[in-house]
């Protein structure tokens, strides 16, 4: 097995005069969660659609599971699940039949079909709904059905585009669980996201912002490597605190978390909290503590260029 | 191969639950057929009858009377009224209370006897098929008196009438709304098969599959190809046993020739469905090929009849060639042999329009 499921170098893709994807490398490790998180637009959706075949780049290169994509996009389509941001199976079919339809077109009939069908039932606990039409199912039940029709041929790997936009923070939780137990089992899995708790669980991260990649690493890294101090300040008037915070070009971020204001403010200050003071009296009296950074911080810092 | 076979069998199997599923879509099948063969087949009748005319009897004759009779019993008109004077006649005309009027002159009973013209018609020309009804009033023998006033007009040629010797449209309606019904259902089914898939959001998922565009193509027109058999028994079972359309063609033959027909609607429909972006353009191009197929496919009007470009546009469309075919093989017990050139055109089409569907629809999003 070779030690990366998907190597994809400098990837440009342009719908007329828009980038949406500008020069972007990444190496997915093999059985592995690599998550892209990123605002809404970003490219993420488009970056899996370029590395499923479904979307030519107009440059770079991209190879996944050793084939060279998009030429042998055909021979790749076998060998992955892909679930799309929209729900895309049948209303007007009931689980069974979307399992069914699913697991023939990937080429399985008979008994080997019909036991996957019940092995799949029961794993994503769908064998009580196994009749009903899935127009009536709830997001949480109408996202396990997608992910259990893209596993349906036992693919090595899996494409989530946004898998749990739909669904309760019960389910989600639920979700990661099965998607650790997939990849525990060899799957290698490209998700994409943008809630930051979801992005914390994944392996590797890649934060995508305007087309173009901002920072790739573990959680844990990007979180140490922050380049900036996070102080929480507990103050009243933080509103209008907040506003003459931001006027200062070495404070990052400021937003308000509850009561209190969670402040990034630059590496090149080396004593964040008397710089504070000194520049805002008010704070003098008030409550500062410097904290842990999270994903949320992370992603603040590498990002806002580009944002509007 | 195999694996082919089943990929078409799970699309097919789709189709045909999901088309069971939709009730509405599946009540048209049955009903489309049916109610447009009853509208046709009583509405549409070219054998004018009753209608609506005024008397001007200038004569107050004898004659006048015997000749306002016979007219009155030939059936072609109806004498709603009659008036003293043309102009009232003509203003009843205006009006539209009615379509014609006969106006018989005082000097009736003299024109009789010289032989002369008795009196005129004045028409409504706007509908020239009851102009062509009157008209054939032109030369009525009258034969009420006890000589006969015109001597009948020496005939040049005789008329033998093959085929439908009563002259009933019923006759030719019915097998050419054959044509008109399958040309509606199948290209709207098949051009909303492809869109529907794209509009619902299931096509990204369907591309990322191993499924080819040509297994695609034909898993997704051969459940219609049920669905316009189905339509065709309607059809001519009730054309045959209502209308008393005489089936003098092989069953065998009408089938073949009618599989034909309904695999180029669809691979028509298919190509639209590959063009469009939404289900309402899909229809909209459903439309803009219906018509033609109505008026242009010999349906309405004699092909013999068009003028140059619109035979050019006839020829196009597979409605015409299948109504040549039907009509030929219902009607006139001809088969698919005698009609090769028009068998051997849409079975081009279908696989012309196959292969372009195919071609159209790219398993990818850019």
């Amino acid at each position: 097995m070779t030690k990366y499921a998907i190597e994809a170098h400098n990837i440009v893709k342009k719908f007329g005069d828009f980038t949406a994807l500008n020069d972007i490398s990444l190496e997915v490790p093999t059985g592995k969660i690599y998550g892209f998180l990123g605002p809404n637009g970003c490219g993420k959706s488009t970056m899996i659609r370029v590395l499923t075949g479904l979307m030519n780049a107009n440059e770079g290169s991209v190879t996944v599971l050793d084939l060279n994509i998009p030429k042998q996009a055909d021979l790749l389509r076998l060998k992955i699940g892909y679930m799309t941001q929209k729900f895309s199976l049948y209303d007007d079919l009931s689980t069974r039949e979307n399992l069914q339809f699913i697991g023939e077109i990937f080429g399985l009939s008979g008994t080997q079909l019909s036991d996957r069908i019940n092995e799949q039932l029961q794993c994503y606990q769908l064998d009580q709904l196994s009749n009903q039409r899935v127009g009536s199912m709830s997001g949480g039940q109408k996202q396990r059905l997608s992910l259990a029709a893209a596993t349906m041929h036992n693919p090595s790997l899996l494409f989530l585009d946004e898998p749990t936009s739909a669904v309760d923070p019960q389910s989600r939780r639920e979700f990661w669980e099965t998607l650790f137990d997939l990849c525990d089992q060899g799957t290698t899995i490209l998700v994409t996201t943008h809630y930051m708790d979801e992005a914390e669980r994944c392996h590797t991260l890649g934060i995508m912002e305007a087309g173009k990649m901002r920072a790739i690493g573990t959680p844990e890294t990007l979180m140490s490597q922050l380049g900036a101090y996070v102080i929480e300040i507990t103050t009243q008037h933080s509103r209008a605190l907040k506003e003459r915070l931001l006027a200062k070009p070495e404070v990052k971020s400021a937003a308000q978390v509850g009561l209190s204001l969670r402040v990034l403010i630059d590496k090149s200050i080396s004593e964040p909290i008397s710089w504070l003071t000194n520049n805002f009296s008010e704070l003098s009296s008030g409550d500062l503590k410097e904290t842990r950074a999270n994903l949320e911080d992370v992603f603040v810092t590498v990002t806002g260029e580009g944002r509007q | 191969m195999i694996s082919s076979l089943i990929r078409m069998k799970a699309i097919i199997v789709k189709e045909l639950r999901q088309l069971a599923r939709d009730r509405i879509t599946f009540g048209m099948v049955v009903m489309i057929p049916l109610i447009q063969l009853l509208l046709f087949g009583f509405a549409i009748n070219t054998d004018i009858r009753n209608i609506p005319i005024g008397v001007v009897d200038q004569s107050g004759s004898t004659a006048g009377r015997v000749i306002t009779q016979s007219v009155s019993v030939t059936q072609v008109v109806s004498i709603t009224s009659s008036y003293a004077t043309v102009f009232e006649a003509e203003q009843a005309i205006t009006k539209g209370e009615i379509k014609a009027a006969l106006i018989l002159p005082s000097d009736l009973t003299q024109r009789i006897t010289q032989q002369r013209v008795l009196g005129q018609w004045i028409v409504d020309g706007s509908d020239t098929m009851i102009t062509s009804a009157i008209m054939a009033l032109q030369t009525m023998p009258f034969t009420d008196f006890d000589f006969e006033i015109r001597p009948r007009v020496p005939k040049t040629f005789d008329v033998v009438l093959y085929y439908n010797p009563t002259r009933r449209s019923a006759v030719n309606i019915v097998p050419g709304l054959l044509g008109v019904i399958l040309t509606m259902t199948m290209i709207l089914f098949t051009s909303a098969a492809i869109v529907r898939e794209r509009e619902r959001g299931n096509l990204e998922l369907l591309i990322t599959t191993p499924i080819h565009s040509f297994e695609l193509m034909i898993a997704k027109i051969v459940p219609y190809i049920f669905v316009g058999l189905i339509q065709i028994f309607i059809i001519l079972g009730l054309g045959h046993y209502i209308f008393a359309v005489p089936i003098n063609g092989a069953i065998s033959q009408i089938l073949m020739g009618s599989l034909l027909f309904i695999a180029a609607s669809l691979a028509l429909g298919l190509v639209i469905s590959t063009i469009a972006t939404t289900q309402l353009q899909a229809m909209q191009m459903t439309v803009f090929i219906l018509l033609p197929s109505i008026l242009l496919s010999g349906f309405m009007f004699p092909y013999e009849g068009m003028p140059v470009a619109a035979q050019w546009i006839s020829e196009a469309l597979p409605a015409t060639h299948y109504m040549r075919i039907i009509r030929g093989i219902v009607l006139r017990g001809a088969d698919l042999h005698d009609l090769w050139q028009d068998s051997l055109w849409l079975l081009a089409f279908t696989l012309i329009g196959l292969i372009v569907a195919s071609v159209r629809f790219k398993k990818s999003l850019d």
